[in-house]
C-alpha cells in the first residue's frame, strides 16, 4: 500500500481513508474495529500524569513487546523490569511510592533496543523529581543529597581536602588558581578519584602519566564540585543545577583548551547537560584524551596480565565511546585483552549509575544479588579462572564497587580491579628487580 | 496553635576554620554557612506538632548579610513552614542580646503560642537567645528540651529535660512560652534543592524592623586561637597489624582485657 493516500484520524488512530488490500476494497468504518480501541476500563490518571512531566512523555509509547526484558541488568536479579514499569502505570500506579522507582540505574540498555524509544533516562529522573519534591526519598539517598549540597561531594568531605591525594602523587600537580596562566588541559579530577582511597590511586597515576607525556595541565582543586549528574538522574535536578552553576563559574574563570575528565558521569554532564546551563567546550574522557598519545607513552615494563574491560554505561552505551579504552589497553605491553560476553553496547551495568551508587541498602532489599557481583562473576569466568585476572575499568565508581563484589562473591585472589590509567602507570615504571 | 521558630546560620564545619588576620574572628574567605543544627531540630519539632494537631509554623531569621538568609528561610518553606520573615539588617550575626531584642520586637507583631529555637549554636555557645526572648516578652521558658507534647485544649505544653544519670524531668508550661530545643523526635527532613530553588524565585519572604537595639552583651572578643595539641595522647602509627598489637598491649597493660587477649 502506498503511504500517500488520504489519511484520516479515527479514535486517536491514523488510518487510510480508502484501503485496498490484494485488490479488495476494504474502505469504510465497518471494516475497522467494531468498538473504541482506546482502553478506557483502566484508570488513566497515572499515565496522564507521568506523560505530562517534562521527560515522562515516552512512557505511553511502550507496546509491551518485551525487547527490554533480556537486556535490563536489574531484571536479571529481581522482579523489576522496564516493561513491567509501563504495565504498572497502565494499571494506575504512578510509581511515586513504588520501590521500582529507585531500582533503574539509567544504564540505557533497554532504550538501546526499544523500537518505540521509550526512554527511562528521561522518564525516571522526571518521576523521581516529583518524589523528591514530595520528600519521598530513601534516607540513604537524601543523606548523599545533603552532602552534595553542603560540601560538593557525596562523602560530605571538606572541599579543601579534594587535593589531599596530590601529596603522594610524586609529581607536581598545578592548581589553576595558583599558576595564573592559561593551560592546554583543565583536568576535572571528580569525586571518587579525589576522595576515595582507591580512586586516589587513579588520580595519582593520571598525574604521573600526564607529566611524563609533557602535557600542560592544571586542576581546579578546592573549587571543583561534583558534576552532579548522578544527583540529576536520581531526581534532584535543583541540586544538579546548583553544582553545575558552581562548576561553570569555575570553568569560566580560567583559560584552557580542553576539559579532560576521569568520570564518565562527569563526561556525560559536561558534554550533554552543561550546554543548556551556559557552558560549552571540548570535553574528553581521559581514555579519549590519551588514546592519540599511545605511541608516545614510554612503556618500561611488561605487565603480563589477562585483562577484561568493563564498559562504563556513561562512556560506552550512552556516549558511544568503546574504542579509546581498548586502544590504550592493547598498547600496554603484556596485556592480553579478553572480552566478557556482555560487552560494548550490551555492557552490563555495575549498578552505580542513576543514584544506584547511593542506594545500596535500599536496592539490596529488592534484588537477589548486586549488579556489581554479577558483573564480577562474568569477569572471573572470562579472565580469572587461573587466579591472575584483571577487571579493568574507566569509571571512578567502579574500583570500590567491584572490589567489594570480588570479596562478597568469594573471588578474592582470582581477580583484581584496576583502572586503565593504573595499568598504564604500572607499565611505565621500570621492571621490578 | 501558632508556632514560631527562630533560625540562624553558623559557619559550616565541612570547611576547616581559620582565624583572621586580626586574631579576633574567623577568616571568611573559605567560610560557608549552614543552618544551626539545634535550630533545625526546633523547626522539625514545630512541623511535627503542627502536622499532628494543626496550626501554623512561622520561621524568623535575622537579616544577616554574611551567609544566605534567604536560602535559610526558603529551606524552611521547603521543609513545610507556612510563613517566613526576615528581621532587621545586620552585617554579621549579632550577639545573643541584640538578636533576642530583635526577635522579641518582631514577635510583638507575629502571632505566637509557642516559640521554639535551638538550645544553643556552635558559633558562640551562648545559649541565651531563648531565655532572653522569653524574659523580654514575659513568657515562661525551658531550655534543653527533648520532648514536646501539646495538652488538650492547647493552653499548655508538656516538655522533658534530660539530666545526668538517666533522670528525666517533666514540666508543664503555660502558653505562650519559649523553648530551647535540644533534639527532635526525628532527624530534620531533607529539603530538596529543587524545591528550595523554586521557592527562592516564587516565595514571599516578609521583612520586619528589628526595633530599638538594646545595649548588646557588653562583651568583646579579645583574641581567638586554635587549641594547642597536648602531649598526653599517644598517636599509634604503623600498619594495621602493628596498630592492633599496640592497642591490644595497651588494653592488657591497663587491665581492661585479660592476659589472654593476645
Amino acid at each position: 500500500m502506498s503511504r500517500d493516500l488520504p489519511i484520516l484520524k479515527v479514535d486517536q488512530i491514523h488510518e487510510l481513508e480508502h484501503a485496498v488490500v490484494d485488490g479488495v476494497d476494504i474502505s469504510g468504518h465497518w471494516n475497522r474495529m467494531f468498538s473504541d480501541r482506546s482502553t478506557t476500563a483502566l484508570p488513566t490518571e497515572a499515565m496522564d500524569w507521568i506523560t505530562s512531566l517534562d521527560g515522562g512523555e515516552s512512557m505511553r509509547d511502550c507496546y509491551q513487546c518485551g525487547k527490554c526484558v533480556p537486556v535490563c541488568p536489574v531484571q536479571h536479579v529481581g522482579d523489576y523490569g522496564p516493561r513491567k514499569l509501563n504495565a504498572k502505570v497502565v494499571r494506575g500506579n504512578d510509581l511515586i511510592d513504588d520501590p521500582d522507582l529507585w531500582l533503574c540505574t539509567t544504564c540505557g540498555n533497554c532504550y538501546r533496543v526499544c523500537p518505540k524509544e521509550v526512554n527511562p533516562l528521561r522518564i525516571m529522573p522526571a518521576i523521581r523529581e516529583q518524589a523528591v519534591l514530595q520528600g519521598k526519598v530513601p534516607d540513604e539517598l537524601s543523606d548523599v543529597f545533603r552532602n552534595l549540597q553542603k560540601s560538593g561531594n557525596p562523602m560530605g568531605e571538606s572541599p579543601r581536602k579534594r587535593i589531599d591525594w596530590i601529596a603522594e602523587a610524586g609529581v607536581d600537580v598545578p592548581i589553576i588558581s595558583q599558576i595564573g596562566r592559561a593551560v592546554d588541559v583543565l583536568w576535572y579530577v571528580s569525586d571518587y578519584t579525589s576522595y576515595h582511597p582507591r580512586g586516589k590511586d587513579a588520580a595519582r597515576a593520571m598525574a604521573r602519566v600526564m607529566t611524563a607525556l609533557g602535557i600542560d595541565f592544571a586542576i581546579l582543586g578546592p573549587e571543583e564540585r561534583s558534576d552532579g549528574d548522578s544527583a540529576r538522574l536520581a531526581g534532584e535536578s535543583g541540586l544538579f543545577e546548583l553544582l553545575a552553576e558552581q562548576n561553570i563559574k569555575a570553568f569560566q574563570k580560567y583559560e584552557f583548551k580542553q576539559l579532560v575528565v576521569m568520570d564518565p558521569h562527569a563526561f556525560n554532564a559536561f558534554k550533554n547537560e552543561y550546554p543548556r546551563l551556559g557552558w560549552e567546550g571540548e570535553v574528553l574522557h581521559y581514555t579519549q584524551f590519551l588514546a592519540p598519545f599511545v605511541d608516545k607513552i614510554d612503556f618500561q615494563s611488561s605487565v603480563d596480565l589477562d585483562v577484561t574491560y568493563h564498559d562504563p554505561c556513561y562512556l560506552g552505551r550512552n556516549n558511544g565511546e568503546y574504542d579509546a579504552p581498548r586502544k590504550l589497553l592493547e598498547a600496554i605491553p603484556g596485556v592480553r585483552l579478553a572480552e566478557m560476553p556482555h560487552t560494548k553496547a550490551n555492557g552490563y551495568c555495575c549498578g552505580g549509575g542513576g543514584g544506584g551508587m547511593w542506594l545500596d541498602g535500599f536496592v539490596a532489599e529488592h534484588v537477589s544479588e548486586r549488579l556489581s557481583e554479577r558483573r564480577v562473576r562474568e569477569a572471573v569466568a572470562t579472565v580469572g579462572m587461573d587466579g591472575s585476572g584483571v577487571l579493568s575499568v574507566a569509571c571512578p565508581y567502579e574500583p570500590s564497587r567491584f572490589e567489594d563484589a570480588v570479596k562478597s562473591t568469594g573471588n578474592d585472589g582470582r581477580l583484581v580491579v584496576r583502572d586503565i590509567i593504573e595499568l598504564i602507570d604500572q607499565a611505565m615504571q621500570p621492571p621490578a628487580a | 496553635m501558632d508556632y514560631v521558630v527562630l533560625l540562624k546560620q553558623v559557619p559550616d564545619l565541612a570547611e576547616e576554620l581559620e582565624i583572621d588576620a586580626d586574631g579576633t574572628g574567623l577568616d571568611r574567605e573559605w567560610m560557608s554557612f549552614v543552618a544551626s543544627e539545634w535550630d533545625e531540630y526546633a523547626l522539625e519539632e514545630a512541623l511535627h506538632l503542627r502536622d499532628a494537631s494543626g496550626g501554623t509554623v512561622t520561621c524568623l531569621a535575622l537579616g544577616v548579610e554574611a551567609g544566605a538568609v534567604d536560602e535559610l528561610l526558603a529551606t524552611g518553606l521547603a521543609r513545610g513552614a507556612d510563613r517566613v520573615v526576615k528581621v532587621g539588617s545586620y552585617e554579621q550575626n549579632p550577639d545573643s542580646h541584640t538578636a533576642a531584642a530583635a526577635f522579641a520586637s518582631a514577635l510583638g507583631s507575629v502571632k505566637h503560642d509557642l516559640v521554639l529555637t535551638g538550645v544553643q549554636a556552635i558559633d558562640d555557645l551562648d545559649g541565651q537567645v531563648g531565655p532572653l526572648v522569653a524574659t523580654l516578652l514575659g513568657h515562661p521558658h525551658v531550655s534543653v528540651v527533648t520532648h514536646i507534647a501539646v495538652a488538650a485544649g492547647g493552653s499548655s505544653v508538656t516538655v522533658h529535660q534530660e539530666y545526668a544519670g538517666g533522670v528525666v524531668g517533666e514540666f508543664e508550661v503555660d502558653l505562650p512560652a519559649v523553648l530551647g530545643v535540644q533534639t527532635s523526635r526525628e532527624a530534620p527532613r531533607y529539603a530538596p534543592v529543587s524545591r528550595v530553588r523554586q521557592l527562592m524565585k516564587t516565595a514571599t519572604i516578609e521583612s520586619l524592623e528589628a526595633g530599638t537595639p538594646g545595649t548588646g552583651s557588653g562583651l568583646t572578643i579579645e583574641s581567638m586561637s586554635v587549641p594547642e595539641s597536648g602531649t598526653t595522647a599517644e598517636m599509634i602509627t604503623g600498619n594495621p597489624g602493628a596498630i592492633a598489637e599496640r592497642i591490644a598491649a595497651i588494653l592488657a597493660e591497663r587491665g581492661i582485657t585479660g592476659g589472654g587477649a593476645r
